[in-house]
């Protein structure tokens, strides 16, 4: 099923991490979704390399999601990752989401939990509601012609410098 | 399942490059790498063994260009080959756009082509796909092998519902592109109908 998400909930999304951000202290908290993009993003973004963060942490809630199942578990909604400067809490959120938190010394484990668990109800509240609507409307005729119903031969050329 | 991002303006594609195990998958895509301007290929991610043999996937993303306004951003991961590694290979097709199969023209190695085959059909549908509708094409890898099966001979064994078929040369670059571009050519042609 496509999820389509409007810029208001869009910003919604960003308004929340934008805040986790500041308040947990963080250095970068990174919104992306299971299949390894990036949804949204807040704080010092221009430091990391965002793509592939993405689809490492994608690759590697995948591979926990696998090991959990193994052992007959139905995930772990939790993973982190302690460096010697810097570390890492991944969390789940809703069913497609993942939420990345880069974090130092200036703040803790258990402030960064705290705040990642308010943050995750208010975005699984936003998520409920884009699938609820998408479900919603799977019947439906979409509202918005899809700007792709006229791509040529050409267009594809192009991409490829031809 | 494309990403399109209509606030940021982005169509993010996944394509997946899946075959047996030393057939070529990883050599696709560090050639694309190589050639592609470094201002619009990210960086190269590969995880792997000591032997350079891949131990879950290789990422590497790539800026393609403005359609319709869109940028289009291609995402190509290679699965680990080795038979063992499959549940690895389950999870790196979840959310595909697209698999490019690569075989190995090798004699010896034609079983394995069919096998692996079989193991991504089951694969994509444990991940809720179809082999027989997603956007897939079959790259013939490695005809400079002396050891090379004919043309007619791989199309008949591997070649199972008129998708397009490239001979190619990954170590040299011949055909890797042209693979890559029939691919996308299906991903993007499938938001017509979207």
């Amino acid at each position: 099923m496509d999820l389509v998400m409007f810029e208001e909930e869009f910003e919604q999304l960003q308004e929340i991490i934008g805040r986790l951000q500041q308040d947990s202290a963080s250095k970068v908290v990174f919104l992306v979704d299971k299949n390894g993009q990036q949804i949204a993003a807040a704080g010092d973004v221009r430091s990391i390399d965002a793509t592939s963060l993405a689809s490492l942490t994608a690759g590697n809630v995948a591979a926990t999601d696998g090991l959990a199942k193994l052992i007959g578990e139905k995930e772990f909604s939790l993973l982190f990752h302690e460096g010697e400067k810097d570390n890492l809490h991944i969390s789940i959120v809703g069913k497609r989401g993942i939420l990345v938190v880069i974090f130092d010394q200036s703040s803790s484990l258990a402030l960064v939990r705290l705040r990642v668990k308010k943050a995750s109800r208010e975005l699984q509240e936003i998520f409920e509601r884009v699938e609820e609507r998408a479900l919603s409307q799977l019947s439906e005729s979409p509202r918005f012609e899809s700007p792709f119903s006229e791509i040529t031969d050409e267009d594809i050329d192009k991409l490829f410098g031809d | 399942m494309t990403f399109i991002n209509y606030a940021s303006r982005e169509i993010n594609c996944k394509i997946v490059y899946y075959g047996p195990g030393l057939c070529g998958k990883t050599t696709n895509i560090q050639w694309i790498h190589s050639q592609a301007n470094p201002e619009k290929r990210g960086k190269l991610v590969s995880l792997a063994t000591e032997t350079d043999r891949t131990l879950f996937f290789d990422f590497l993303p790539l800026d393609m260009g403005v359609i319709k306004g869109f940028k289009v951003r291609f995402h190509l991961y290679t699965v680990p080959g080795q038979v063992f590694y499959d549940a690895s290979r389950k999870l790196i097709l979840r959310g595909c756009d697209g698999v490019i199969f690569v075989a190995d023209s090798q004699r010896p190695r034609l079983e394995a082509n069919i096998e692996s085959i079989a193991n991504l059909a089951t694969n994509l549908r444990d991940n809720g796909f179809d082999i027989r509708t997603i956007p897939y094409v079959l790259q013939l890898n490695k005809r400079d092998m002396p050891t090379a099966a004919p043309l007619g001979e791989m199309e008949e064994l591997l070649r199972f519902r008129n998708e397009p078929m490239l001979e190619a040369v990954a170590s040299q670059g011949t055909g890797v592109i042209e693979t890559l571009k029939a691919c996308a050519r299906q991903i993007l042609l499938e938001l017509q109908k979207n």
